[in-house]
This record gives structure tokens, C-alpha cells and sequence, in this order.
């Protein structure tokens, strides 16, 4: 099992949740304090290079309009990392290409950071969250068709290497495509797609792409790695699907005893409580299934988690949300997660938000590292070429 | 399918229609002057107390837009542009001839973008609450986005009467609430951006050549007094009439008016 340090690189001074309407898109950016901002940035870039020099992977990923992530270009947070890194893996996950216009930069911003890296990227996309349209403008209807077409595209232009093609498809147009630099990695760098529907699961297994999951827990992750597992079938493959095509995302605190691990994982709940929106953000038209508008009209609700929702570490513990204690109690919630789900190979770890700080992050990376890593790599991982 | 729904007195009839590969839900009734009935962003309702009021004095005819209702939604289709090709089609298929075309909010879009395109078989033109240009200032919306809007607020900005016209949702079906949703898709896939308008519409206007009337809701707070006024400028010979106790809708909030003001501008 491999392990990528994930942050969102947040801004945590926020005005009370009662002076706000949305923590996302609309917050005025009055708020960011850019002076602040800036150590913010440094302070995230150096425990990324710290996962680094323990020999840990990293990620990163973006979000728009929000002081939840300040990460609203991810290829630049990468594009730093490629240079100041030695050995991590470099997980973006991922390029929002159904709201980027421009596939084919996004191609050659991956190619960059492929060759920078001499070939260490891990090149995720995804459809994006839905609170991401309107600071896109993107249309959140047919967003899986474009990202689908977009991603077509993007390993269209990775690949080829005789002069320039072009590409007249339903949603982009290309006259000559022809990107400088190609990839580091031959044919191209592993591709990662987040979802969780059944359909949307299976597309991904079928295309034979890393799977990654957020937050989805014991029986959720099962559901979307058996949804994968079907598409891997689907395509016609034999024999079961290598672990390293299967990541799941939790949020992660090592202490030295159960009892700082706990506080640190306390302090990361900071991302799931702050992420107060209105519905209109949260069920834009289109995005959601019929089921889920259906229910949203009974209800007047949209998702499992309600406005003012407080979570409690215990049950995030049980439900799999978070793994946090010392390396005994960390590494025993990890396999029992791993056997639930039938195993999985990449465990990306949530190991700062909110207000823990940089030597709290620290000191849970270095103990990940040193006590519980040693013993995550005896769990099996079969390894395949990149599809 | 083919079923009548009894609205009123006047029985409305739906049939299906197909215009190339699009599948059209399609209701017809009544007896007289052909009206052609394009609705807005909410859907066509048959049952609705407007639609029996009107076919007493016209042969209503009204299309689902692609997407909306069962009407099918092709891949390829992703415009207003497309839905007046496809209700320009209809319009040859059934021969329809010396038609009183009503449109209404984004159906006004539909009829007007029609219009600058062919009124052959056009007498008049009815825009009721429309949108689809850009009169106002680049750094605010012309139409408040109603995409970005709780449904309270929303109630707000088209309802004379919020707690009247506040949906039952409880007393829908599943079915029926899978076509809102589905409805509320489709506008946003067409209208999403530019948002609620075609900006080459307004430079296209001066070539309707049909008697026009411009219908808005007094208490309307998604397309104002002001917008009104610039559509009608841009339409020659065009006309506006303000109904009271009406917001964004006044087919249902002030039927009996509404019905009124279409059948005496289609007969003078």
C-alpha cells in the first residue's frame, strides 16, 4: 500500500458560520488575508516536501471560491513540487475538465509536470463537486459526457507523437494538436478518476483507471470498489482487479498514544464541519440524479449531511471516515478497513486541515511514517502497467 | 400514448410527435384560430385552468420543448436555437397556418428568436414574460440567476402571491417531480450561458414583421419593467401591456386577464 499526504491548504480565520450564507463561492475574499495566505502556502508546500523526505507520496487537488482550499490551480502547486521533490509520487486529483475549457493545455500542463518530475505524476480528473459550477460558469449538465470526451482528448494528445491530429468532437475542437513536451511516462502517466455512482464506478473500471474514493467509509468504499470491479469485468478482463487500482481517502492522525492521535483527528473534523451551502450550491440542475432531486423536493434536503452538522469522532471512526490513535490502534483500523473493502492500494490521508498545526502535521506524518508504514507495505499489492 | 384530459369543459389531447429524431409530447384542443402555445422553463401543464380557458376561444396547440415533459432530449440539442427549428418543423407537419404564437419566459425566447427566423405561418405574436436578450449593464445580470437562488427566494421573485403559488411537492408523484427535475435540467442546459439570452437576438428583432404584444406581470422581479420596455422597442410596431396582481407567470396567477388580453389582441 502506498501512502499520498493530502492537504487542502485551507484558510481557517473565518468569520462565525451564522455571518455567512455559503462557505464556498460566495464568501467575500475580504476575508483572505494574503500576508497570512502566503505563510499558509509556504508552511503546506514544506510538509509536502517533508512526506517526501519520509518517503510518502504526495497529493493535492483544487477547489474554487472557497477558503476551504486555497488551491484553485493544483498544477501550480505542482509544478512547485515537481522541482522540490526527490522521490513522491505526485497525485493530482484532479483536473476539473469538465469545467476547463481547454483540454489540450490541460494535456500539456500534465506533460510539464511529467517531465519536470522525470515521471513521477499520477494524473487524476474528475467531474468535480457540484458547488464548483457556478465559480466555473460551467453548465453542470452532460458534465460526465464532457469530462469523458475531454479525457479522450487529453490521452489523445499524450500519445501522439508523428505531428499533428485533430479532433472534432462533440464538445471540443481541435484543428492541429501536436503537444511539446510528452510525457515522461510511456504511454502516459497513470490516470485516476474519482467517483462513486454505480454507473460512474464501473465507467472508471472499465477504462481500466485508478479508482478514487472520499470519505465513503466501510460499506461505501465496498459498494464503489464492487461497482469498479464490475466495469473491470465488464471490459473483458480476467483475474481480480490489482489493489493499485483502488485509493480511498480518510482522514488521518498518528499520536503516540491514543489519546493524541484523537486530539489531532479532533482538530482535522474542522474539514467536515465547515461546509456550510445552501442547496442551490449543493444541487445545481443536472448534477445530481433524479432519485436524489425527487428526494430533495420531499425533503427539502440535499445529501446525508444537514446544515450546523457537528461530527462526532467516534462515529466518524466506526463509519471509516477517519483513522486516528497510536500506530497500534491506526494500523489495526487500516486493515480492518482494507479487509472490508477486499483490499485497496492506495490510501490517500487526509493529514492536516483546520487548525493543525504544522508541527502537529509533522509529528503525525513522521510517525505514520516510521510506525505504521513499515507495516501497511506487508498488506499485498499486486502492481500492472499503466493502462 | 394518446389520452384525453378533460380541462375544463374542452378536452385537451395529447399525442406524440416526431420532428427528425426528436420525440415530441404534444397537446391539442378547442376550436378556432390556431394558438401555438410555447411554455416557459416550468413546463406545459394540460390541466392547468388557463390552457380549458383558452381553448374555448382558439385550437391550442402545445409542444413540449425537447427535454421538458417526455419530449426526448438528443444528444445534439443544447440550445433555443434548436428547439425553434424543431417547433418550426412542427409547425410544417401539421400545417399549422395563420397562428397566434404565445410564448412564455424562456417559450417567449423560443417564440421570439421564431419569429426573426419565419413568420409564414404567423399572425401574431404573444411574448409573455420573455427573456432571451441582453439590454442592461455587462457587470449585472439582466435576469436575476435563478440557478443561484434558494426556492424561497425564487417564489419570491416570480409569485405575486408567494404562499399561494408555493409548490405541494407532498402532492406530486414521483413521476411528476422527476419531470420538474428533469425540466429544470434542460433550462439550465439552454440558457446556463450566456445566461438567459442569445446576444444576437436583440440585432435580430427588427425583422419580425408580425403585430407583437408584450405581456408582463405587474409584481414580476425576474424580468422588469425595464426589460419589457427595451424587447418591445427592439421589435417593430411592438407593443406592452402590464397585468396587475401578476408575477412572473400570469397565465396562472391571472388567468381570466391573461386569457382576455390574448383573445383581444388576436381578434382586433
Amino acid at each position: 500500500m502506498r501512502m499520498f499526504h493530502f492537504s487542502e491548504g485551507a484558510f481557517q480565520d473565518l468569520p462565525e458560520e451564522d455571518a455567512y450564507d455559503s462557505v464556498r463561492v460566495t464568501l467575500p475574499n475580504r476575508y483572505y488575508d494574503p500576508k497570512v495566505g502566503a505563510d499558509n502556502y509556504h508552511r503546506y508546500l514544506d510538509e509536502w516536501l517533508i512526506a517526501d523526505d519520509l518517503g510518502l507520496d504526495i497529493m493535492v487537488n483544487e477547489h474554487h471560491q472557497t477558503p476551504t482550499c486555497v488551491d484553485p490551480a493544483a498544477p501550480i502547486l505542482l509544478g512547485i513540487l515537481a522541482r522540490q521533490t526527490k522521490k513522491a509520487r505526485l497525485l493530482i486529483l484532479g483536473n476539473p475538465i469538465a469545467n476547463r475549457n481547454q483540454p489540450v493545455r490541460v494535456a500539456e500542463e500534465m506533460a510539464m509536470i511529467d517531465v519536470i518530475s522525470r515521471g513521477r505524476l499520477e494524473c487524476g480528473f474528475v467531474r468535480s463537486v457540484p458547488y464548483e459550477v457556478p465559480a466555473a460558469n460551467s453548465n453542470p449538465v452532460r458534465m460526465n459526457e464532457r469530462m469523458y470526451e475531454a479525457l479522450d482528448l487529453i490521452k489523445a494528445a499524450w500519445t501522439h507523437h508523428d505531428g499533428p491530429f485533430s479532433f472534432e468532437g462533440r464538445f471540443f475542437h481541435h484543428r492541429c494538436v501536436n503537444i511539446w513536451p510528452r510525457p515522461y511516462q510511456q504511454p502516459h502517466p497513470p490516470i485516476w478518476i474519482s467517483s462513486t455512482s454505480p454507473e460512474g464506478a464501473a465507467r472508471v473500471g472499465e477504462g481500466g483507471y485508478v479508482i478514487g474514493c472520499f470519505h465513503t467509509g466501510f460499506d461505501g468504499t465496498r459498494k464503489v470498489f464492487d461497482y469498479y470491479r464490475a466495469g473491470w469485468a465488464r471490459a473483458g478482463r480476467k483475474g481480480p482487479v490489482p489493489e493499485d487500482r483502488l485509493g480511498y481517502s480518510a482522514l488521518m492522525y498518528v499520536g503516540d498514544t491514543d489519546e493524541e492521535g484523537r486530539a489531532g483527528a479532533q482538530k482535522l473534523l474542522w474539514y467536515l464541519s465547515h461546509n456550510k451551502l445552501p442547496n442551490h450550491f449543493k444541487n445545481p440542475p443536472g448534477y445530481n440524479s433524479y432519485d436524489a432531486n425527487i428526494k430533495a423536493f420531499r425533503t427539502g434536503k440535499v445529501g446525508t449531511r444537514e446544515q450546523g452538522f457537528v461530527p462526532d469522532l467516534d462515529h466518524e471512526i466506526e463509519t471509516g471516515t477517519v483513522f486516528c490513535g497510536n500506530p497500534d490502534t491506526v494500523c489495526r483500523q487500516i486493515k480492518k478497513f482494507y479487509d472490508h473493502v477486499g483490499g485497496f492500494g492506495h490510501l490517500l490521508s487526509m493529514g492536516q486541515a483546520g487548525f493543525l498545526d504544522h508541527a502537529e502535521t509533522v509529528k503525525g506524518l513522521k510517525l505514520f511514517a516510521s510506525e505504521v508504514y513499515p507495516r501497511l507495505k506487508d498488506l499485498k499489492v499486486t502492481r500492472e502497467a499503466a493502462e | 400514448m394518446n389520452e384525453a384530459l378533460v380541462a375544463g369543459s374542452v378536452a385537451m389531447i395529447a399525442s406524440r410527435l416526431q420532428i427528425g429524431d426528436i420525440d415530441l409530447e404534444l397537446h391539442r384542443g378547442g376550436a378556432g384560430q390556431t394558438l401555438l402555445f410555447l411554455h416557459g422553463g416550468g413546463g406545459f401543464d394540460p390541466r392547468a385552468p388557463f390552457v380549458a380557458d383558452l381553448a374555448r376561444h382558439f385550437d391550442v396547440v402545445a409542444p413540449l420543448h425537447p427535454g421538458f415533459g417526455s419530449s426526448s432530449l438528443p444528444f445534439w440539442v443544447d440550445s433555443v436555437d434548436d428547439f425553434v427549428h424543431a417547433h418550426l418543423a412542427l409547425m410544417e407537419k401539421l400545417d399549422l397556418r395563420d397562428v397566434i404564437l404565445v410564448g412564455v419566459s424562456i417559450g417567449g425566447w423560443v417564440a421570439a428568436d421564431l419569429a426573426t427566423k419565419n413568420t409564414s405561418r404567423i399572425a401574431k405574436i404573444i411574448l409573455v414574460s420573455p427573456v432571451g436578450i441582453k439590454v442592461g449593464p455587462r457587470d449585472r445580470l439582466d435576469i436575476p440567476d435563478i440557478f443561484a437562488t434558494s426556492a424561497d427566494d425564487l417564489l419570491k421573485l416570480t409569485a405575486a402571491d408567494p404562499v399561494r403559488r408555493k409548490p405541494d411537492y407532498a402532492a406530486m408523484s414521483d413521476e411528476e417531480l422527476r419531470v420538474l427535475a428533469r425540466n429544470r435540467e434542460t433550462l439550465a442546459l439552454v440558457a446556463w450561458e450566456p445566461y438567459m439570452h442569445n446576444p444576437k437576438l436583440k440585432h435580430r428583432l427588427h425583422a419580425i414583421n408580425r403585430p407583437t404584444l408584450i405581456l408582463r406581470g405587474d409584481h414580476d422581479r425576474l424580468v422588469g419593467a425595464d426589460y419589457v420596455e427595451a424587447y418591445a422597442k427592439l421589435i417593430p410596431g411592438a407593443r406592452s401591456e402590464t397585468i396587475p396582481g401578476a408575477g412572473h407567470s400570469p397565465q396562472s396567477e391571472r388567468a381570466e386577464d391573461f386569457v382576455a388580453r390574448v383573445t383581444r389582441f388576436a381578434q382586433g
